[in-house]
């Protein structure tokens, strides 16, 4: 089987224990083992439907929001259960970020874009926050393109800025992780890239655990790979030694193009 | 004939009966307008706006208390009912997907929004005139919130469940706790919509009569108490119009024509708004 297990001596940020998942009665994840090191890109790939996306919502609750989907076993984050009735899940999620597949900007300003998640959980002077919004634009690559309009919508921003604001409204909360669901798949190549850049630059801080469509993507930036089929763990590893020498016949195939 | 001439004609056809449908309905509509436009437009003068309702047999005269009551009366019900609304819209979009008490809520706003208007001015009588003794500007906009409280509610519902569920989900990720999202959120990304039910609900209850018939009654004085009888325009209107003299009838055509151009204004601001990309 696989190993599940991150390289000994890395810190781990969340431990993923017999996670299974449900969508009413429909099984969307099984039996799910795995630990996510502190301070790497973890990318999880798969064909469609394999769950990947499923997991990462599992790691800040996203699920909670719908009636119908509830997860079983263990997801340990600074030695508690995220899983745990009694967790608060606004803490998680705020301990937790996230960046969804399509850009999603608040209907507000630029800078109350990155104030409103802060505002939240710190009370900070206006120049504190001035300097906050300034260091999460600065950490997501964005200020210099939108320093002389921080008063103008969020909506006005390219795509890849969106996207980018969308990065710097999740790291301005300081969290511990970030997960990234296809961070990507909406922007053009310029655009990607630049994400893709920050990625690995944003591991100095936080763990990143990042969703992608795209092997080439995974290969590029993360440190460990996890590859997923129809609800299952089926390898995970050094992203390294996955795509040069997968220990399984279908992550083989999967990488090679052969399935998927 | 062949296949290509057919269908042209079948074309021409429908086109041909739309037409007349359309002219059908405008001409109404125009006629409606011209019609308030000719009796009406006379009886606008400066005594019209300054000069209260005449007494019968006298000469002049204008609608300063109708006009004066109209306002107070609407500007009360909109205070009251659109934060009841918007509140209830939000309750019912954000809070109330399943619950059961949401979906006999939904349903009473559906029944209240086909409600006879007449229907809503019996309730207030029997709960607030004969009870408190007396009709009042009070009641009348209590009558009028009824009206307009079930449409702002629909309205809201309806433009928050536009949002795209990945907007909520963005917002839930930074932490938010349910009441932000939805009031710093989702509320603001369709704030042009919420406002333009309210506008559309305050157009609905400036032209109502039935419901102020039994409320606020009328008034032919000038005042502003609003625990007394008010003088309003539909009612005047109502009264007016029916009435032997001609002066009481012109300033009726000009009281129709000023709630017509009023509601058409509120109307246009409101499609003005919400075709306006938002800018905050």
């Amino acid at each position: 089987m696989f190993e599940r297990s991150i390289l000994p001596g890395e810190g781990v940020a969340l431990q993923v224990r017999d996670l299974n998942f449900y969508y009413g009665d429909f099984k969307g994840l099984k039996d799910i083992n795995l630990d996510i090191a502190k301070n790497k890109v973890t990318a999880f790939i798969g064909p469609s439907g394999c769950g990947k996306s499923t997991l990462l919502r599992t790691f800040n609750r996203m699920y909670d929001l719908y009636p119908g989907q509830r997860a079983e076993g263990e997801i340990m984050f600074n030695g508690k259960n995220l899983l745990d009735k009694k967790q608060d899940v606004n803490l998680v999620r705020a301990k937790i970020g996230m960046v969804f597949q399509k850009p999603t900007p608040f209907p507000m300003t630029i800078y109350e874009n990155i104030a409103f998640g802060v505002r939240l959980y710190d009370k900070l002077s206006g120049s504190e926050m001035n300097d906050r919004v300034e260091w999460a634009l600065k950490k997501a690559a964005l200020w210099d393109e939108v320093k002389d309009k921080l008063q103008q919508s969020g909506l006005s921003l390219s795509g890849g800025q969106q996207q980018r604001l969308c990065i710097a409204r999740a790291v301005a909360v300081k969290p511990e992780i970030v997960l990234l669901d296809e961070p990507t798949s909406a922007l053009d190549p310029i655009s990607t890239a630049k994400v893709e850049e920050l990625v690995s630059e944003l591991t100095e801080d936080y763990t990143i655990a990042m969703v992608t469509h795209n092997m080439q993507q995974a290969a590029r930036i993360s440190n460990y790979t996890a590859f997923m089929y129809l609800g299952e763990m089926i390898e995970f590893g050094k992203t390294d030694e996955l795509f040069v020498k997968p220990k399984v016949q279908q992550t083989e195939d999967y990488i090679t193009g052969r399935f998927g | 004939m062949t296949l290509y001439s057919r269908r042209l004609l079948t074309n021409r056809i429908g086109i041909a009966l739309s037409m007349i449908a359309m002219v059908f309905g405008l001409a109404a509509l125009l006629w409606i307008l011209w019609t308030l436009f000719y009796n009406g437009f006379s009886a606008l003068s400066w005594d019209f706006f300054t000069q209260d309702t005449p007494a019968p047999g006298t000469e002049g005269g204008g609608l300063r208390n109708a006009i004066v009551g109209s306002l107070m009366i609407v500007v009360v019900t909109t205070l009251v009912s659109t934060p009841i609304g918007i509140l209830a819209g939000i309750y019912l979009a954000e809070y109330g997907a399943t619950s059961r008490f949401a979906a006999v809520t939904r349903f009473v706003t559906d029944i209240m929004l086909s409600a006879p208007s007449i229907v809503v001015g019996l309730f207030v009588y029997a709960l607030m005139v004969a009870t408190l003794g007396g009709f009042s500007g009070w009641a009348g906009s209590v009558a009028l919130s009824l009206i307009a409280i079930p449409v702002v509610v629909r309205t809201t519902e309806n433009m928050l469940l536009l949002v795209p569920i990945s907007l909520r989900e963005a917002a839930f990720a930074v932490g938010a706790p349910r009441w932000q999202v939805s009031l710093k959120v989702t509320l603001r990304a369709v704030k042009a919509g919420v406002l333009t039910g309210v506008l559309l609900a305050i157009a609905r209850v400036t032209g109502e009569t039935a419901p102020l018939l039994f409320t606020a009654l009328n008034n032919q004085f000038y005042s502003t108490d609003m625990s007394q009888p008010m003088g309003n325009l539909p009612v005047v209107i109502f009264q007016f119009a029916m009435s032997p003299y001609d002066n009481w009838v012109s300033l009726a055509w000009g009281g129709a024509l000023l709630i017509a151009l009023l509601v058409l204004a509120i109307n246009i601001g409101a499609r003005v708004i919400f075709h306006q990309k938002d800018n905050f």
